[in-house]
């Protein structure tokens, strides 16, 4: 709970937010002195890291699985609850012992209310397009619920979490940050909930076996494209082993080499063949040819040119150590890029 | 420290509507001097909000948290005790939902509001108004349910307390049967002296009229056997014997002396029930006159019972009493002085009256009781509208107004008596009661309230003499409703009297059951479970397990399965394969219907009903998209009938 970034709609105040602040740094500590023994805990007591281990989808909510504690507000009406019992019977007072027990009752029995908002829950699919590194990854969760509605139910992760209802089968979107390219997992997230009347609170840890995949961070103000004559004229050299894809009508500029005779002859007007990478116009981005910079900052200028080449519609081809893309345009192309990219040594795993 | 979340309209609103009801039933009661600041605040503070979602400045605030307890000082005298006490809770609850602006805020005026709603409680135990204050408890917890989340609809929130508190019903009725009661209170019990009405030790003129439009009910009674004729039904409460011009009073040194009055009973003694309700006074009622003084009260010299306890709660007591009786054949000479006392210097004409029937009939008390008696049925008109009386009240009375009730009659016949040297004196009490045939018990209101005179003769000890019968017979006849004609209030008319008069079953249940339910009887619940005298541990260990036995229900229902999804048929499938599982031969989940009926035929060769039915339930399953709902009843009623016997060997290898 400590340290988390909620979102919630504004309205923070300037005076508020640093009020946070410093409650941040004083909580800092006790957040880590929180983990160490839950560490420990987990540690001397192995039952405890059965949730903390990766499961398959779909995952269901059972009575195993679900945990109820009361809250605090939960203990003060308590006590309340108690002044109230001790005035009736100390008066002798029936009738205000009956409204005691009613409303006693009815606040306890909330608890199986609390239950049933996350019993038979099940989660059945997770998605997340990809981001670049810096951003947030949006995990969208899909919920199947079984029988009716749930409400008031919260989705937290280390660094994240979301209030939403589920009326019928829905998903919930949780943005967490993404601070390093490669895979990256929702992580242990906490599903809990406060209903009906925020006297207890149910929650049942999940950890998914998913993972989404993070870019590499673009460098801001790249350079632009590598673009030189000779490296033109070499690509266009290339072309002739790549496969034919069309023919077109000839339009001036076109190189002789490109006209189909034959088929020209057949038509009786010139036509072109067309190659997946047109000549002339495709661009290598070398890992290689960035020397001197820090590898990260290389993937960053990498990332940087194949989203410029993209949206210049410039077919573009990427050489890694480990890797080569040919060259290629639209949106599959570049995630192959990136992804090769994401995924180069010393990303995350 | 997380802050608590700023609160949406609905929220508010349902939070202040939950404030509302937990002071409304204090505002009906308050003195406006606080309620209408309450209120205003309330109002106020709702329409501000409206307008903009801005906390409220500290300078509007903290004058008004000054202002409450003054007026409140002002009012009352001081800040303690159950009045200024439930006034300050009100006044603070209200200057809650003023700086109620987030979740916590929200949450604690509610908690209060519940304590509040409670302590309404502390002044009317009445069934309607303990009905009213838990239904209001669906608000509190509606408003407690819209804190949880941002939604903008109000009904789900109010449905689902009402469902709450529906099934929290069960629970909250063990826990309230079983709940160990103190014996003794922990601290003072409240010892207020509201202006609740009903019968006092003081008598003057107007006093009880404010006693006879009140219709709450005064005490109930069961008669073991059949009860005296209406006549006859005088219930006795304080006699008052000293009279200084304008109130008739009882001597409090004679209150305190516990002379077993002479009585000699003639004819058949009566016995009944009492179930007085609370009077915050020290009186007991019996019918005329009784012959013994219930647990815990003494009877007086002149046969009134004082409890005593003050009665606070609703009190229950056996009593036989003598309808037909001479009381104290002789006369005690300080009772005859007393019965004879006058102020002197007062209603000189009432005086010369008296005193020209005594040298009249030579002071033959029978007529002169005759005479006083003929006076009064002549003149005078039965009234509640009483005109109002001077100094010389009882001459005002008999000479000039000619108009009263009950106390100016019984007062001025009293006086003419002890005028004409016949010891006489004043009882109060009730008279008459209504009969409610389904209970089977007798109501008395306080609109019953009456006051007769007692006159002693020798020879036959104290006389009842009801001079207000001589003027008014249905009085005594019909009731004190029946006698007020024109002047009764409205919500005495006849037609609403007979319906309230039959509801007052469901009070007396509720004062029954509810109310006086006590350690005492506490004790005896478990008697049917060998326990014969239950205390705190048994009571405790008996509340716990059956408050678990409840919870363990509700547990069951919440966490049982759903339904399984499936038609009627599919229902009959699955009993069928149910019944083949106890004989031997379950269904492999794999197994189609065709493939488990060769399975079956070969277990059970010569039971060709079974094949039948698997032939049956295919054609139905697999031949038509909507089958006959006649053929799947016909296939339901044939597996309810099938009797297997258990399986062959070779069923079981399969299987």
């Amino acid at each position: 709970m400590h340290g988390s970034i909620l979102e919630r709609p504004g309205r923070i105040s300037g005076k508020r937010r640093g009020a946070t602040l410093t409650g941040t740094a004083a909580s800092a500590i006790r957040t880590s002195l929180r983990d160490r023994l839950f560490e420990y805990a987990e540690r001397r007591l192995p039952a405890l890291t059965r949730l903390k281990r990766v499961e398959s989808l779909p995952i269901r909510l059972d009575r195993h699985r679900i945990y109820v504690l009361p809250t605090r507000f939960g203990l003060m009406l308590s006590l309340l609850l108690l002044v109230m019992l001790l005035g009736a019977l100390n008066y002798n007072n029936n009738p205000a012992l009956l409204l005691t027990c009613l409303f006693a009752a009815a606040a306890y029995q909330s608890v199986f209310a609390a239950f049933a908002t996350l019993n038979r829950l099940e989660i059945a699919a997770l998605r997340a397009e990809p981001c670049h590194a810096g951003g947030e990854l949006e995990f969208s969760i899909h919920f199947h619920i079984a029988t009716r509605p749930r409400h008031s139910l919260r989705l937290r992760a280390t660094e994240a979490e979301i209030a939403f209802d589920l009326d019928r089968d829905g998903a919930a979107t949780l943005r967490i940050p993404a601070p390093q390219r490669g895979w990256q997992r929702p992580g242990r997230l906490r599903l809990c909930s406060e209903y009906p009347f925020g006297l207890f609170e149910v929650w049942s840890w999940v950890n998914p076996e998913f993972a989404a995949l993070v870019y590499p961070r673009l460098e801001e103000n790249p350079p632009p494209l590598p673009r030189s004559g000779a490296q033109a004229y070499q690509l266009a050299d290339r072309c002739s082993g790549d496969e034919l894809a069309a023919l077109r009508e000839y339009q001036t500029g076109d190189p002789p080499r490109a006209i189909a005779w034959k088929a020209s002859a057949r038509r009786g007007e010139l036509l072109v063949k067309e190659f997946e990478t047109p000549h002339g116009q495709e661009i290598m981005l070398d890992f290689a040819t960035l020397r001197g910079l820090p590898n990260e900052d290389r993937i960053a200028r990498l990332a940087a040119w194949v989203c410029l080449a993209e949206t210049a519609r410039l077919p573009y081809a990427l050489a890694l150590p480990q890797t080569r893309i040919d060259a290629g345009l639209g949106a599959e192309h570049r995630h192959a890029c990136l992804r090769a990219l994401a995924l180069a040594p010393g990303a995350a795993s | 420290m997380k802050s608590s979340p700023a609160l949406t309209d609905l929220q508010f609103r349902l939070t202040a509507a939950a404030v509302f009801v937990a002071v409304l039933p204090h505002l009906l009661r308050l003195p406006w001097l606080i309620s209408m600041p309450v209120l205003a605040l309330i109002v106020l503070r709702w329409l501000q909000r409206r307008r903009s979602a801005k906390r409220l400045p500290a300078w509007i605030k903290l004058p008004l948290v000054l202002l409450f307890p003054v007026l409140i000082v002002f009012h009352y005298g001081n800040l303690f005790g159950r009045e200024p006490g439930s006034a300050l809770a009100c006044a603070m609850l209200a200057l809650k939902l003023l700086e109620t602006d987030n979740r916590r805020d929200a949450r604690a005026a509610i908690c209060f509001s519940a304590f509040v709603l409670m302590s309404a409680l502390l002044f009317d135990q009445g069934l309607w108004n303990t009905v009213l204050l838990c239904a209001a408890l669906v608000i509190l917890l509606a408003a407690l349910r819209a804190l949880e989340s941002a939604r903008t609809a109000w009904l789900p929130d109010l449905r689902s307390g009402a469902f709450a508190l529906a099934t929290a019903l069960p629970l909250a009725l063990c826990a309230f049967v079983l709940f160990p009661r103190l014996a003794s209170p922990l601290w003072g019990a409240p010892n207020d002296t509201s202006a609740r009405t009903g019968l006092g030790d003081r008598m003057a003129p107007g006093t009880m009229q404010e006693l006879l439009i009140d219709d709450s009910p005064a005490f109930r009674v069961v008669f073991d056997d059949t009860p005296p004729p209406r006549d006859k039904l005088y219930w006795r409460g304080p006699v008052l014997w000293q009279f200084d011009g304008s109130a008739w009073t009882r001597p409090e040194w004679l209150a305190s002396r516990p002379g077993d009055g002479d009585v000699r009973v003639r004819g058949a003694r009566v016995g009944y029930e009492v179930t007085l309700e609370p009077s915050e006074r020290h009186w007991l009622l019996a019918l005329d006159v009784p012959l013994l003084a219930p647990q815990g009260a003494v009877r007086g010299a002149d046969m009134s019972l004082v409890s005593r306890a003050r009665v606070d709660d609703p009190t229950r007591y056996r009593m036989v009493s003598a309808p037909d009786y001479v009381l104290e054949p002789v006369l005690d000479p300080l009772h005859r002085r007393l019965a004879l006392q006058l102020p002197p210097g007062f209603d000189p004409r009432s005086h010369a009256l008296a005193q020209r029937w005594h040298d009249e009939f030579n002071g033959d008390p029978n007529r002169i009781i005759d005479a006083a008696l003929d006076m009064i049925r002549g003149e005078f008109t039965y009234t509640l509208n009483a005109p109002l009386l001077g100094r010389d009240s009882v001459d005002d009375f008999l000479f000039d107004t000619k108009r009263g009730f009950c106390e100016h009659f019984s007062s001025a016949f009293t006086f003419l008596m002890r005028a004409a040297g016949i010891p006489a004196r004043v009882v109060t009490g009730y008279q008459g009661g209504y009969f409610n045939r389904l209970g089977n018990y007798w109501v008395v209101r306080q609109s019953d309230a009456h006051a007769w005179s007692e006159v002693w003769l020798q020879g036959r000890g104290w006389v009842r003499v009801d001079p207000t019968a001589a003027v008014s017979p249905q009085r005594v006849q019909a009731g004190a409703r029946a006698a007020a004609g024109a002047s009764a209030p409205w919500y005495q008319a006849d037609w609403l009297m007979a319906i309230r008069n039959r509801m007052d079953l469901v009070n007396r249940f509720w004062n029954d059951a509810i109310v006086q339910f006590n350690a005492l009887r506490q004790q005896s619940l478990l008697t049917p479970f060998g326990v014969d005298k239950a205390e705190y541990p048994q009571l405790m260990l008996a509340m716990l397990v059956a408050g678990s036995l409840l919870l363990g229900l509700f547990a069951w229902w919440v966490m049982r399965a759903p339904k399984p999804a499936g038609d009627a048929l599919d229902a009959a499938y699955a009993r069928l394969c149910r019944k083949l599982a106890r004989a031997g031969a379950a269904r492999d989940p794999a197994e189609g219907p065709l493939t488990l009926a060769m399975r079956v035929a070969a277990a059970w060769p010569s039971q060709h009903d079974l094949q039948d039915l698997f032939a049956h339930y295919v054609g139905l399953r697999y031949a038509h998209a909507l089958p006959d709902p006649e053929r799947i009843q016909n296939f339901t009623r044939a597996v309810a009938a099938l009797r297997l016997p258990a399986a062959t060997q070779t069923a079981r290898q399969s299987s």
